[in-house]
């Protein structure tokens, strides 16, 4: 996992904790009594704990680990606390100090802690004379602990079963050499396993074990509450396994000896390393806010617009040349001021992204599929609004792809296809927009099928199935009243349907478009605003209404005489560049009262969905403003052609078009 | 006299065609003079459009038209009472908002049923005042019964 961005956050929150752990060091040292105290050393801990092994921080982490089992004890009254434990507390938060600080100046935090460590265990296990026991601890387990890697995951897990009263065993299975289906055995080994507990680990990792990419032994890490010997007995039931042997792994042993590894490693690469640190960038400072303020930072700088707008209307009125100055300066100051605030709410989109691979594998476990997850441009910037609401449609969309999309990996095969389904999961910025993809190499969406559900589920005639272009077909699929899987699975198919992820996307003012080819793949890329909060618009007059169409759907106005106008099969259309533009007469569309006078000159906005175009017939512009979204309350929902409000400079509503939805019709 | 023992029902009382109609003040959020109001296209006829209510966009609905009276022109006296319902906020227009009284619980009275009428489900029960004749309205079912129309109408 890349961390690196999380590092300044991860300083930052570290030094917090620090600050928390040598105050009430200070304060156990006056009242060793007091619980209070020791609890919150202990919370400050164990946070540290976690997120220094989440980054990588081996050496904070495990640290951390021992300065927590020490408070541990002394919290659940197995030591009482005296002057040399509290030296020993203050010298280990020391350490940790030197290593965020390490950090913070671009180090890799490591540090030779060795000592510490030894020093922290002794107060455990009670034994305080230091000299002694030191070489002795260390010397056996090295050679003993295994040669298994763990990365911080496992190892975290495994921490967590020691605490709970697991054991956890590092078994290591021959099989006989004569063996024919190695797969078959190891399977059912890994069956016997399963029954005693979890398996963390094994090596050869699990899918070359399957495919027989083996000598004739492996090791696996096993977390059981059960006896190493009934463990081990069951296993020699199996038949044609040659030899079992069940161990305990010492996670302290196994840290030992990574340790003097790196050690020998740190001290050959101690003058690159010197280099690498120097060259390395300092992060930036930064501080955390509450997102409640930056809402109502953004609110109020909202109230701020509505304000320059009303300015700016007074100041085109009373052509003062002072006053126009101005308030273009504070035009310019605001626009800045604005992408600030905005820039302060955007999140990258790796923070729902990240979840995201651990699911997929899980639920191809679930169904019997081989599937890979591809995740591109995680580092996408979004409103952090956007990052709230998205999660949820996203990871509908990518069930339904492991679900419906990828075949099982026989059909996969018969097709001539890899077994391994791909999803590709990609983020990217365009224009004013952000787009999602959600790829799959999968069976496709078959267009018969959904034609025929929906005539069953009334959604559609027979007759008007007929006419139905690509796209509408798949539009069906996020109809409400819409569920394609015959048979309920318990992924996808638990009565949500697409029609929730496409509401929830609308209500961001996005949308959702499906691309699909049978036997190759479908594609549902989403597309999102950028900010949710204010937009650019050109304001246009309906004989005495003002409407908003959003700047990000208008190609072009134009100016037409009317004679331009082509009736063309009871339509009226223009030629735009030598394409045929249909148009849409907004007074008809939205039944503006008074009807006017038909006039010479035509106002046309050229907009675009897609790569569909559609020219609004309006009677007039305005102007191009930013106005701020709001929305027309719970009552009125669903307007068509409406996507929302906003207050003008003076006072008044006006309705904001959603072009999409014209051109659609 | 009434009995200390009953309970009393605050309501706001407003007129529409010379009849008084109650709505309880716990959901009432404010009662404002009549001002601009935007059209918001393809609705009910009854919902009269938008207001801009302290930088709130709040829909308004003309009660006289959703009780298929005949629409008047807003005179001075015409208010918007603001109604907070749930996750709601409307607006209805009536022709005069009166005052707030106390109804005991105990003389309203359901709604009479007179053959060959329509029956309305929004009218709560009715209860005698003195002289005054209020009518009690169930706002949720007011506005409730017009979201399945305006479905029909948006959908039809």
């Amino acid at each position: 996992m890349d961390t690196t961005q999380y590092l300044d956050v991860f300083i930052d929150e570290s030094t917090e904790h620090l600050d928390i752990l040598y105050n009430q060091l200070l304060l156990l040292e006056k009242n060793p009594q007091e619980k209070s105290v020791i609890e919150e050393i202990f919370r400050a801990a164990h946070t540290m704990k976690g997120m220094s092994a989440t980054m990588g921080f081996d050496d904070l982490a495990s640290l951390t680990h021992n300065l927590e089992n020490v408070l541990d004890d002394i919290r659940n009254d197995k030591i009482t606390v005296h002057t040399h434990i509290i030296d020993v507390l203050f010298a280990a938060v020391d350490h940790l100090n030197s290593m965020v600080e390490d950090l913070a100046n671009g180090g890799d935090g490591k540090r030779d802690i060795q000592q510490i460590l030894v020093q922290l265990e002794e107060i455990t296990s009670g034994s305080l004379s230091p000299s002694t026991s030191t070489i002795e601890s260390q010397a056996d387990p090295v050679a003993d602990a295994s040669d298994l890697s763990l990365d911080e995951f496992e190892l975290a897990i495994l921490d967590e079963s020691e605490e709970q009263g697991y054991t956890n065993y590092e078994i290591s299975v021959t099989i006989r050499e004569d063996c024919l289906l190695k797969s078959v055995r190891v399977y059912m080994v890994f069956e016997a396993l399963e029954k005693f507990g979890e398996v963390i680990k094994s090596d050869p990792p699990v899918n070359d074990l399957e495919e027989e990419k083996f000598d004739q032994s492996f090791v696996v890490l096993l977390v059981s509450k059960h006896e190493a010997k009934e463990i081990s007995d069951q296993i020699k039931n199996i038949s044609e396994i040659e030899d079992v042997t069940v161990k305990e792994f010492s996670l302290a042993n196994y840290r030992t000896k990574q340790q003097i590894e790196l050690d020998n490693e740190q001290s050959n690469q101690d003058t690159n390393n010197q280099v690498q640190t120097k060259s390395a960038p300092a992060p930036r400072k930064m501080i955390r806010v509450n997102i409640d303020r930056l809402d109502a930072l953004m609110n109020l700088f909202e109230e701020l617009i509505i304000d320059r707008g009303k300015l700016e209307q007074i100041a085109s009125e009373f052509n003062h040349d002072e006053l126009k100055e101005t308030v273009e300066h504070m035009q310019r100051i605001s626009t800045d001021m604005q992408n600030v605030i905005l820039n302060m709410r955007m999140v990258p989109i790796s923070q729902v992204f990240n979840r995201f691979p651990s699911m997929i594998r899980q639920i191809a476990r679930d169904l019997n599929k081989n599937i890979q997850l591809e995740i591109i441009g995680a580092e996408t910037e979004l409103d952090r609004t956007v990052i709230d609401e998205i999660g949820d449609p996203l990871v509908h969309l990518l069930r339904n792809a492991a679900d419906h999309g990828i075949e099982m990996p026989e059909e996969r095969k018969k097709k001539g296809k890899a077994e391994v389904g791909t999803i590709k999961l990609q983020a990217y910025h365009s224009g004013n927009f952000i787009f999602i993809e959600i790829e799959d190499d999968g069976a496709g969406i078959n267009k018969e099928a959904v034609i025929n559900k929906a005539i069953r589920n009334d959604i559609i005639t027979a007759d008007e199935a007929e006419t139905l272009s690509e796209q509408q077909i798949y539009d069906l699929l996020m109809h409400s009243g819409f569920s394609t899987t015959d048979k309920v699975s318990d992924l996808s198919g638990r009565g949500v349907g697409l029609d929730v992820v496409k509401n929830t996307i609308e209500t961001l003012g996005g949308s959702i478009t499906i691309e699909s080819e049978p036997g190759v793949g479908s594609k549902f890329s989403i597309q999102l605003p950028l900010t949710l909060s204010i937009i650019s618009v050109l304001l246009v007059q309906l004989q005495k209404e003002i409407y908003a169409i959003p700047l990000s759907s208008i190609i072009e106005t134009l100016k037409i005489p009317k004679s331009d106008i082509i009736e063309m099969h009871n339509n009226k259309v223009l030629d735009y560049r030598g394409k045929v533009v249909p148009l849409v007469f907004l007074d008809k569309v939205f039944s503006v009262p008074d009807h006017d006078e038909e006039r010479d000159q035509v106002s046309v906005v050229i907009v675009q969905r897609g790569n569909q175009i559609a020219g609004l017939v309006v009677d007039s512009f305005i102007g191009q403003q930013e106005i701020v979204i709001k929305s027309l309350g719970n009552y009125l929902r669903d307007i068509p052609a409406i996507s929302g409000a906003t207050i003008l400079g003076d006072g008044k509503v006006a309705l904001i078009i959603d072009a999409n939805a014209l051109i659609h019709s | 006299m009434e009995t200390q023992a009953v309970e009393n029902r605050k309501v706001i009382v407003f007129q529409l065609n010379h009849e008084e109609y109650a709505v309880s003040v716990e959901q009432v959020g404010s009662i404002e003079r009549i001002q601009p109001i935007t059209r918001v296209p393809q609705t009910a006829d009854f919902v009269k459009g938008v207001i801009n209510l302290r930088g709130v966009v709040i829909p308004v609905i003309d009660l006289r038209i959703r009780f298929g009276l005949e629409e008047i022109e807003h005179t001075d006296t015409t208010r918007i009472i603001i109604f907070y319902l749930d996750d709601m906020e409307v607006g209805l227009i009536v022709d005069v908002a009166n005052d707030v009284v106390d109804i005991p619980e105990n003389i309203i009275e359901p709604p009479p049923e007179v053959v060959g009428t329509v029956h309305v489900d929004y009218i709560e029960g009715v209860a005698k005042l003195g002289d005054r004749l209020l009518i009690l309205l169930d706002l949720q079912k007011v506005l409730t019964t017009d979201e399945i129309e305006h479905l029909k109408k948006v959908e039809g």
